[in-house]
């Protein structure tokens, strides 16, 4: 379903140019539950934004679902990344001053789920992952772990198929990312498919698939037998 | 998303980001306050002066005796003998004079004027025929005397308000009482209204009384110190000062123009004056209008535009979570539109009020400047709509990344 083909990325800064990522090219299948690794600055966020469709690749072709990203209008891009892409950023981008309850909400305001059926499963995540006395802090109210699970939350609440995380444990303690990977596991069995990036070598050890980048490009993919 | 969804979006984030939604709100209000403030003010003392030009008569010529070169200095020592009553009269009833509508003659000199134990000294000044009228001197209390009066010998006199208060007191009602004026004794009918108060030309320092009595009886006098002569409109002004000025010189019997033993003053030259001075003072509102704009323009605009970096990263987040183009353009328009309404009301409530404020304590016509209203919440509403859109729109067209990462 995920088709990436000699994709690369090339910034320009003042004359600077930095290629982030250089023809990259890999596949991935429905229910795949894929580790992304590699050393910092190695284009990791760089493809996970592209495979989000929250950029467009410098070259290459980036087909998710039979069609062509970058050819995609602009609205149909937006009911891509509401409904079928769930994404947990590095740096979590919650909403400043607003509540984690609304900002959990927020992607289901977009699609258009009425206010009593949003507030419901706004609730329900944000109790799975243990903040149901942390509803009404703002972002700057809460720990980076807690503000880390607000953006699990919210990449949760539109049940997606395909779920996108750029390092989402890096601020939890040991017990809690094990629950955070194990809820992804079970994600993943009911059928969704599920690309991690990470620098903690036990959790790439649960996925079944680990690709490996460094400077760009990938030097190593990995799948395992079960 | 619903329109109404759309709304409650906005008023969230407005409340939420209180400060912001403030200080939006306080640019418009300047804004539109001081453009309002500003323009009233101003179309106020333009119309408070125009007033009292008017008042002083377009079409009045001063005739005063006396050549009309006298060197360099205006010789006022000695008395001018020249004008008489009798000139007035001709010019009046000349059937070659065809383009003066009225005329009035004036004997002023000082006076001792008393009522019982005070008693001041003041500028008596005889007055003949309409003189009230053509001079424009309003009455507050009682009334004028008509050219009957001068006629008939009649003792009465017309006050000044600084001579009531001085012979009366304050607030005193004098009419009907009898006044000393030199050495008779006049009855009181009537008091001038107050310069201050819109009367303006005429002295509050004064005291009327028919041309006659003040002639005969008050001073001993047979000449006059001004003729008043009223053009029939504006467009023969011209006409009426040649008319006149040509008809007294032959009753003077002199030959030349430069011969004249009398001067004659249009009130034009002072109306050619004060239209320049009312013209620089309409460039002078369109200045301060436009700068006032400007300035409260470029208020809205910094604080709309200060926020952009927040509000772009705000942009790239909501379309990251799925947010069309549409709903981020219709949020940050309603939410521009919500500030300007309500800086915008609160800005006109505002400048109306400190404008009549201002206005009643310098005693100026109170004027409500409409065209200042209109000018300044449209100006206020397209800059603070197109700032809050345009930014929005700007960034709405942005990759999400791209937005998010914007410095
Ligand atoms: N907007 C940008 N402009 C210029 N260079 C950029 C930009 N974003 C990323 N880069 C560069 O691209 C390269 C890849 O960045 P990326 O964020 O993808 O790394 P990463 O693998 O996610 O690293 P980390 O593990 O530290 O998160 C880096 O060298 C980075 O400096
Ligand atoms: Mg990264």
């Amino acid at each position: 379903m995920i088709r990436v083909k000699d994709v690369t990325k090339v910034y320009e800064n003042d004359g600077t140019v930095t290629e982030a990522l250089s023809g990259v090219t890999f596949n991935v299948d429905r229910g795949e539950f894929v580790a992304i690794v590699g050393p910092s600055g190695s284009g990791k966020s760089t493809l996970m934004h592209i495979l989000g469709a929250l950029d467009i690749p410098t070259s290459g072709e980036y087909i998710l679902n039979d069609s062509v990203v970058q050819n995609l209008s602009d609205d149909r891009l937006a009911e891509i990344r509401n409904n079928e892409i769930g994404f947990i950023f590095q740096s979590y981008n919650l909403l400043p001053r607003m509540s984690a309850l609304k900002n959990v909400i927020l992607p289901m305001m977009y699609a258009g789920i009425g206010k009593a059926e949003r507030t419901k499963r706004a609730m329900e995540v944000l109790k799975e992952l243990d903040l149901e006395d942390k509803i009404n802090n703002a972002p700057n109210q809460l720990s980076g772990g807690q503000r880390q699970r607000v953006a699990i939350a919210r990449a949760l609440t539109m049940n997606p198929s395909i779920l996108l995380a750029d390092e989402p444990t890096g601020n939890l303690p040991t017990l809690q990312s094990d629950e955070i990977i194990s809820l992804f596991e079970k994600l993943n069995k009911s059928g969704r498919t599920v690309l991690i990036i990470t620098h903690n070598d036990e959790i790439a050890a649960r996925a079944q698939r680990v690709i490996t980048l460094v400077d760009g490009k990938i030097v190593k993919d990995e799948r395992k037998r079960k | 998303m619903t329109f109404l969804e759309t709304l409650e979006e906005s008023v969230s984030v407005l409340k939420v980001n209180r400060m912001r939604t403030l200080l939006s709100i306080l640019g418009i209000v300047i804004g539109i306050g001081s453009v309002i403030a500003l323009m009233t003010l101003g179309e106020a003392t333009q119309r408070s002066i125009t007033d009292r030009i008017q008042s002083l008569g377009a079409n009045l010529l001063t005739i005063r005796p006396g050549s009309q070169q006298q060197g360099f200095l205006k010789m006022n020592s000695t008395e001018n003998t020249s004008l008489k009553f009798d000139d007035a009269l001709a010019i009046q009833e000349s059937p070659r004079i065809t383009t003066v509508s009225d005329v009035s003659a004036e004997y002023s000199s000082r006076s001792q004027v008393s009522f019982e134990r005070n008693n001041t000294n003041v500028q008596v000044t005889g007055v003949s025929g309409n003189y009230f009228e053509i001079r424009n001197i309003s009455i507050e209390i009682g009334s004028s005397f008509g050219p009957s009066a001068s006629d008939n010998y009649e003792k009465v006199a017309v006050l000044g308000p600084t001579v009531v208060e001085d012979l009366f007191g304050e607030n005193a009602n004098p009419i009907g009482q009898s006044v000393r004026i030199g050495s008779s004794t006049f009855k009181v009918v009537g008091v001038t209204k107050s310069s201050g108060t819109g009367g303006f030309s005429g002295s509050d320092e004064a005291v009327y009384v028919p041309l006659t009595v003040a002639q005969d009886i008050i001073f001993g006098k047979d000449y006059v110190s001004a003729v008043y002569v009223v053009a029939k409109d504006q467009t023969v002004i011209d006409a009426a000062l040649n008319q006149v000025g040509f008809f007294l010189l032959e009753r003077h019997s002199k030959e030349n123009v430069e011969d004249a033993d009398f001067s004659i003053t249009s009130q034009e030259q002072i109306i050619e004056t004060v239209s320049e001075v009312t013209g620089t003072f309409t460039t002078l509102l369109t200045g301060i209008a436009a700068i006032s704009l400007v300035v409260g323009g470029i208020g809205i605009m910094n604080i709309m535009l200060v926020t952009v970096t927040e509000r772009t990263r705000e942009i790239g987040l909501r379309k990251s979570l799925g947010a069309k183009r549409k709903a981020i353009v219709m949020q940050f328009l309603t939410e521009s539109i919500i500030l300007t309404i309500i800086g915008g009301l609160i800005g006109v409530l505002i400048g109306l009020g400190v404008s009549m404020i201002i206005t009643s304590k310098m005693s100026l016509p109170t004027t409500i400047s409409v065209g200042s209203i209109f000018l300044s919440v449209g100006v206020a509403t397209v800059i603070g709509i197109l700032f809050g859109w345009y930014p929005a729109r700007k960034a709405s067209k942005l990759q999400p990344i791209e937005a998010l990462r914007y410095e």
